[in-house]
């Protein structure tokens, strides 16, 4: 770890958001890059927000002042970073155009990291001068709040990019669980269908949301329950995450079901929006 | 205390009875630690500072950013009339 460390960040939807709070409030300088300027506007009111959440759940160490934050709209202001965490939308042709653009930007040998809840990994190295620099992340969100991270090390995935990487993490904080690349890895292959299926129970009337997510919790120990994750996640994006997995397993379980679709259609995409599952604006009514 | 100090304290503590159970569909007792008792999560905490600040026109910053200061209704609303820059509520000013 040198001094003069920076991550770069691409993408600043939920998880580009939510990766650069964690990464500012564990003392890192983070740039954060996005096509859209009200996209990194929203961002700074997120990552100010998030910086308070996580003081509030005591994740960020007291006696650090928080890594100074840099929001452009333009590629090229990554050069200099020392890591770079691409985390924009769950489509692969387009993680692997954008991946290949910043190969070209950045220093040879600097770990390109794709964080994903499902592409598998080896079908983005294809695209870069370089496929040993590139390896797996699936940040949970919040990730300013989970302490864990599943690493996907892909076939062509370097000793150096994996040694590099898992000292940043630990440098974020965060505890590294690596795994090898499938679709889906180990999280998103076992919860993601689980989410759609409790999607189905919802949809066939067997028991409410509320009631649902009661039981996963309180019989199960699931944190939340599926759908509040689903919430959490956004269901735009756990639709494409379920889309990229069922074009690759070929089980109907994770073909997206009507009532996530409809949800998709009608803007309900969980808290982002301020409804999903459940309703999260901060008012009672 | 006045009656109308008195109301007022009650409402603050109403308000956020209120606003904890249209999001829980569970209503609190005062004293109840919200996150003990399983109605409140980590994500709803932070929703509790915006609801409170948004509400009562108050900044929760620096050290009040505590959950110890939002595990009860109760808590809450003290933290709220001090922010305010009201007295305690066993003061009889």
């Amino acid at each position: 770890m040198t001094e003069n460390e920076s991550v770069a960040v691409l993408g600043a939807g939920v998880m580009g958001t939510g990766i650069s709070t964690l990464v500012a409030g564990q003392g890192l300088p983070v740039t954060l890059v996005d096509v859209d300027a009200a996209a990194l506007d929203l961002a700074r009111r997120e990552i100010r927000n998030g910086l308070r959440h996580a003081q509030l759940m005591g994740a960020v160490p007291a006696d650090r002042d928080p890594g100074a934050l840099h929001t452009t709209l333009s590629l090229s202001d990554i050069r200099k970073a020392t890591a770079v965490i691409e985390a924009i939308t769950e489509l692969p042709d387009l993680k692997a155009k954008v991946l290949a653009e910043t190969a070209a930007i950045v220093d040879p040998g600097t770990p390109l990291i794709s964080n994903t809840s499902g592409i598998p990994i080896d079908e983005l190295a294809d695209s870069l001068p370089n496929p040993g620099a590139l390896i797996g992340t699936h940040f949970m969100n919040p990730s300013y709040l989970i302490p864990m991270v599943e690493v996907i090390r892909g076939p062509r995935t370097s000793d150096e990019t994996v040694a590099s990487v898992l000292s940043l993490l630990t440098r974020l904080g965060r505890r590294a669980v690596v795994v090898r690349d499938a679709p889906g890895f180990v999280t998103s292959r076992l919860l993601h269908p689980m989410i759609n299926d409790a999607a189905r129970v919802v949809a066939a009337s067997t028991a409410s949301a509320e009631d649902v997510d009661a039981l996963m919790h309180g019989c199960l120990g699931h944190p939340t329950g599926p759908l509040r994750t689903a919430d959490l996640i956004g269901i735009d994006n756990l639709v494409d995450s379920l889309n990229v997995l069922h074009a690759r397993i070929g089980d109907e379980r994770y073909r997206p079901s009507e009532l996530l679709l409809d949800k998709v259609r009608r803007g309900e995409l969980g808290r982002k929006t301020g409804r999903g599952f459940y309703d999260y604006k901060e008012t009672a009514e | 205390m006045t009656a109308e100090q008195q109301a007022r304290t009650e409402s603050i503590e109403d308000e956020i009875i209120r606003f904890v159970t249209a999001k829980t569909k569970v209503a609190p007792d005062v004293d109840q630690d919200l996150f003990a008792t399983g109605l409140a999560t980590s994500m709803f905490a932070m929703q509790l500072v915006v609801f409170l600040e948004q509400t009562f026109a108050v900044e929760i910053v620096g050290k009040d950013l505590q959950l110890v200061n939002f595990r009860t209704v109760e808590a809450m609303a003290a933290l709220v009339r001090r922010l305010r820059g009201e007295t305690a509520v066993t003061g009889d000013a």
